[in-house]
């Protein structure tokens, strides 16, 4: 278990001030001119020696993606941008990030955006964000005041300007390209790639999209250490995460843990357990509604990291916890997560537009038992046809949660749809 | 270069193309649906999944750039898989009403899903319904029809440069339409019918009114600007159905203007079908003979002096030919092709031509537009000069009229004086100075004037001074608005020594000393001033030139005759016979070769290849169709005084512009949902 002098988030839970006094008394903004000076070259080695992948969902690691960057600019910008439309249901960590610990985020925007040669960073925030796009206004004011932003920033000589962008509420605008194009003012879609950001991003400028969480840790990192952070965890899964634990739990929390904790740890250790009882879990997604979800027999041993999960057929993803207990409808409850990637798909391109809604049709009536078994494999089929097949990860996502409710509570499934079928049958006879 | 396999076989493609280009290269067809060659890249309809060796995923052919080294199969079971999934998916929520849709028989989901598609559905949900928009009187939609490939919103913003079209809402509900219910304000509007992959975007005149396969199809060319679009027309007997565009990259691309394509329906209403002469006042309807006669009787004992003719602006170079040739035997000079009255001077050739074509917009790196509105008078014109614009490093002044262009033009002012401070070294002159290969583009709006020969002298001062004709360059352009315009001037269709032009005509039947004017086609002239004279009309229409003819003599339109034209850039093209002419109407130069006789000065040809003949011996440019001139440059233009008067575009309504469109019903509607002025702001004007 993690120990509290290694907690990188300090007030996540609000209890401190979230202001740039309170900021400091953390250890924030302390001597940020310091790890400037250790140059890019250093700064990007040091983020790749902690191992630290990507925190919102992808696991992309960051230190390489930043070296994507090119070196000298062309006579472009370079731009940083931070992934704060944080909108994967389940996933509540970023919210409380800004809102409890906005100049920890910022501090890190600075360092991430000296280490890509950026001026200018943009921090795109989801819209009903209300408090914590507040807080990230005054924060960047209060730093900006204070000469740690602004055209000295820290006394580095280097010139930074952070600015919040609002959202208007679109899941896919989570989407690194899809946000781009939205912080250009255009309908959120997803841009094909390549071109890559790095080479062209948002304005045709080179672009880095990082995540709230990534950029967050960058500052503790550099001063604790790039060995002291992989030092946690497992080798590629390396570091401490925020989880977010959601659902039939006695105390749904977010809770920055060592990577790797074995999932039934974290759930007892953090939420008060599974409502009920342990014995009384019936599922978990492991990492927000996209991945796929486990039964309760591989939740008792799981470790909590990429690759662990990855081996189980799942992911890490956004690391929010979603339990479920034995009072679920794990149909319904997946057939609204289909509806919900329905309603977000973008509308782009042709299987997620259209393979969406059909996905979430069946789901609806294999819920309601209104559907014959032979569906299930249409069902799966028609969620082939979409996974893998479309410009962004969005068509995976909308497949998975599917695909995770087959793999494991088919038979559940195949039992409701005969039971229904009797049913009727028996009416019809008498 | 790089090198791939594809399929099996290597081959060797340049750098920058796309895979999918490569697969055509290379003889592997990849089914598409939202790639579109002159367009960008949308990547959307995932059509075009092909197989990449070492990419966990099928990758979207149209957009992945060729590398060396790359793997692709096209043919792959998990390509064949990708295809029929994505053709399900299109078809699940696709009406299927093809029996009742026009776009039947020339539908990409039609004939893709046949090659690549199931055989079954297992679509059982509801269908998804999406309510169609109101697009303007062109082009009709179907919305429910719609695949979402966005090619009409990226021709819309791209090509033709106005920001009308969209994509609202998300998912399924992802709707294309304009975001605020209008019509579409661009002159090519109608090329999303084209585009359009399935029949979401059909023609609205042209519904429910034939299939595409009942329709004979001929290649020929437009008349309705002086570009020469090369078209496609269909016709069903004798009507015309529809015009569409041909490929011809140095001219139109693949686009045509709206007029282009929908004017085709005037040629079935007000058209002339008998001779007809006036008898106490009004005109009868009487035979080719008595017709003859009456020309005959009136002309016979005249002196050739007293004889004038002028050709209008749909006339064929063939007929012209044989009209100068009558005018000449009966000893007249008086004969004009510039009915506007342009200070066009026809003894050489490159001072009336686009002497650098239409492709050599792409060329040019710095653009001066004199007293012209490309937009209105040659819609194509207009859509290169913004292709070149969107490349970027591209600076345009204008002098005339401020307009939305569809590009950003730097306004230098309104009349000559802006010209004359331009040529001493006044504002854009460093531009001009600075360019390679600058161009100008002078309008009938800065020529058609009494000042015009004195603009035309400023013009080549201008392009001499600053560089615009070089060994391999000659920037100097004069763009036509008249299809008969410089075919005209080439056979010199224009006064003799001691002939009058046009106004001078005019001036002469006021005067008296002109009593017989022939008018070939020509409805572009205040009529008022002919009432003196015995006026023979020959033409297509009930236009004004007929109204107030003595005589009138009914003609072949464009689409009715094999004709020649030559277009602004002194490209020769010639016009097949897609239809036959209307009741006793004739071919124009036949009509003429059969007055010849009645006036014993018979014509010395009888076939129109003996007419063709005659015209390469005139002009021997008529012996080369199809090629862009390069012409020896010379002096011309005759220095004079400019009035203050501001340059005005001769179009007062795109929509009518001649006997045919003024004819088309589908025109008169345009011409009133947009306006006679309409054209309203894409913000990229001033």
């Amino acid at each position: 278990m993690l120990q509290d002098k290694d907690r990188i988030f300090t007030n996540l839970y609000g209890v401190h001030d979230w202001r740039l006094a309170g900021a400091r008394a953390r250890g924030d903004w302390s001597n940020t001119k310091a790890l400037l000076d250790l140059g890019r070259d250093k700064i990007i080695e040091e983020v790749k020696a902690s191992g630290l992948r990507g925190r919102g969902g992808a696991g992309f690691p960051t230190g390489l993606k930043w070296s994507f960057m090119p070196k000298q600019s062309d006579g472009r910008p370079h731009y940083l941008i931070v992934n704060a439309d944080e909108g994967e249901p389940g996933t509540c960590k970023d919210r409380d990030l800004m809102r409890h610990d906005p100049h920890k985020l910022l501090e890190g925007c600075l360092i991430a955006g000296f280490a890509m040669g950026a001026h200018a960073c943009y921090i795109y925030i989801r819209g009903e964000f209300i408090r914590e796009a507040e807080h990230l206004e005054a924060a960047i004011a209060e730093a900006n005041d204070a000469g740690l932003l602004g055209k000295n920033a820290c006394g580095s000589g280097w010139q930074y300007d952070i600015y919040v962008h609002r959202g208007a509420g679109a899941y896919i605008c989570g989407e690194e390209m899809a946000l781009i194009e939205s912080l250009e003012g255009k309908k959120g879609q997803p841009r094909l790639k390549p071109p890559f950001p790095a080479n062209m991003g948002v304005w045709g400028s080179p672009t880095t999209v990082n995540n709230v969480e990534s950029i967050a840790v960058v500052p503790t990192i550099l001063r604790r250490g790039g060995a002291w952070f992989a030092g946690f965890g497992r080798e590629r899964n390396t570091g401490t995460k925020v989880f977010c634990i959601s659902g039939h739990v006695n105390n749904p929390c977010n809770v920055e843990e060592e990577m790797g904790i074995p999932l039934r740890e974290l759930i007892e250790k953090h939420a008060g357990g599974v409502q009920g009882g342990w014995d009384n879990l019936l599922a978990i997604i492991p990492g927000g509604s996209s991945v796929r979800m486990l039964p309760r027999s591989i939740c008792d041993t799981v470790l909590m990291d990429f690759d662990a999960l990855a081996a189980e057929g799942s992911g890490l993803g956004t690391a929010a916890v979603i339990v479920m207990d034995k009072s679920t409808d794990i149909v319904a409850a997946i057939a609204r997560l289909s509806k919900f990637y329905m309603h977000e798909s973008c509308g782009q391109c042709t299987p997620c537009r259209e393979g969406t809604g059909w996905m979430w049709r069946v789901m609806e009536r294999l819920a309601k038992g209104d559907a014959h078994v032979e569906e299930i494999d249409l069902l799966l089929n028609v969620a082939s046809q979409v996974e893998g097949h479309t410009i962004c990860a969005h068509g995976d996502a909308s497949a998975w949660p599917i695909q995770g409710l087959m793999r494991h509570f088919r038979p559940e499934v195949e039992r409701r749809l005969l039971e229904k079928q009797r049913a009727t049958s028996a009416s019809q006879a008498a | 270069m790089s090198t791939l396999n594809i399929d099996g076989n290597e081959i060797t493609v340049e750098d920058g193309l796309t895979v999918l280009q490569a697969c055509e290269i290379a003889g592997a067809e990849v089914p598409r649906f939202c790639y579109h060659d002159r367009l960008s890249i949308a990547g959307n309809c995932r059509m075009c999944l092909v197989e990449m060796e070492k990419s966990p995923k099928p990758i979207a052919s149209c957009a992945m750039p060729v590398a060396n080294g790359m793997v692709i199969y096209t043919n792959s079971a998990s390509v064949k898989k990708a295809r029929e999934g994505v053709m399900e998916f299109l078809l699940i929520n696709h009406p299927l009403d093809c029996p009742i849709c026009d776009q039947g028989g020339e539908c990409d989901l039609q004939d893709q899903a046949m090659a690549f598609g199931r055989d079954r559905n297992r679509y059982i949900e509801n269908k998804r319904a999406v309510k169609d928009k109101d697009l303007g009187p062109l082009v009709k939609t179907i919305m429910t029809r719609c695949i979402h490939c966005t090619r009409c919103i990226r021709f819309a913003t791209e090509v033709a440069g106005v920001d009308e079209l969209g994509a609202t809402g998300r998912g399924e509900e992802m709707e294309v339409g304009t975001y605020v219910e209008r019509a579409l304000t661009s002159e090519l509007s109608g090329n999303i019918i084209d585009l359009c992959p399935v029949g979401a975007l059909t023609s609205k005149p042209y519904s429910f009114t034939a299939r595409s396969w009942e329709l004979r199809k001929t290649q020929t060319i437009d008349v309705m600007d002086a570009v020469g679009s090369n078209i496609r027309v269909d016709a069903r007997g004798r009507e015309i159905m529809r015009v569409l565009p041909r490929l011809n990259e140095e001219i139109n691309e693949e686009w045509i203007s709206d007029k282009t394509r929908f004017a085709c329906d005037g040629l079935q209403r007000g058209r002339l079908d008998r001779p007809y002469v006036r008898k106490d006042g009004k005109l009868v309807a009487v035979s080719w003979a008595e017709a003859f006669e009456t020309i005959a009787n009136r002309i016979r004992s005249l002196d050739g002096a007293r004889i004038a003719a002028i050709a209008g602006d749909l006339v064929d170079a063939e007929a012209m030919v044989a009209l100068k040739d009558l005018m000449g035997a009966l000893g007249s000079q008086h004969i004009d092709c510039r009915q506007d009255g342009a200070k066009l001077d026809p003894k050489v050739r490159a001072s009336y031509l686009f002497n650098s074509g239409i492709a050599g917009i792409e060329d040019s790196d710095a653009l001066l537009l004199i007293g012209t509105n490309p937009r209105w008078e040659a819609p194509l014109v207009n859509a290169r000069i913004r292709k070149r614009w969107l490349v970027g490093n591209y600076l345009i002044g204008l002098v005339g009229e401020r307009r939305d262009l569809t590009y950003q033009t730097d306004h230098l002012g309104a009349g000559p004086e802006s010209l004359r401070d331009i040529l001493n070294d006044g504002a854009f002159s460093d531009a001009l100075k600075k360019a390679q290969r600058p161009m100008l583009i002078v309008g009938q709006g800065a020529l058609a004037r009494p000042d015009g020969a004195a603009i035309l002298d400023m013009a080549r001062e201008l392009a001499e001074k600053y560089g615009f004709i070089t060994d391999d360059w000659n920037g100097f352009n004069v763009l036509h608005t008249a299809a008969a315009r410089v075919g005209g001037l080439d056979l010199g269709f224009v006064p003799g020594p001691n002939g009058q032009d046009v106004n001078g005509i005019l001036a002469g039947v006021e005067s008296g000393s002109i009593e017989v004017v022939y008018l070939m086609g020509a409805d572009e002239l205040d009529m008022k001033r002919l009432q003196k004279a015995f006026v023979i009309y020959q033409g297509h229409h009930g236009d004004a030139g007929a109204a107030g003819a003595d005589v009138v003599l009914p003609g072949a339109a464009y689409t009715e005759k094999a004709g020649t034209y030559v277009n602004t850039e002194g490209r020769v093209q010639r016009a097949l016979r897609a239809a036959f002419p209307p009741g006793e109407a004739r071919e124009d130069w036949a009509i003429i070769r059969a007055l010849s006789e009645r006036l014993r000065h018979q014509l010395p040809y009888d076939t129109l290849e003996q007419v063709r003949e005659r015209l390469v011996a005139v002009a021997a440019s008529f012996g080369e169709p199809d090629v862009l001139p390069v012409l020896p440059w010379k002096t011309f233009g005759m220095a004079g005084e400019t009035t203050a008067q501001p340059f005005v575009t001769p179009i007062t309504d795109f929509y009518l512009t001649n006997a045919v469109s003024r004819a088309s019903e589908t025109m008169n509607q345009c011409s009133a949902s947009y306006g006679a002025n309409g054209q309203p702001g894409t913000g990229t004007d001033g």
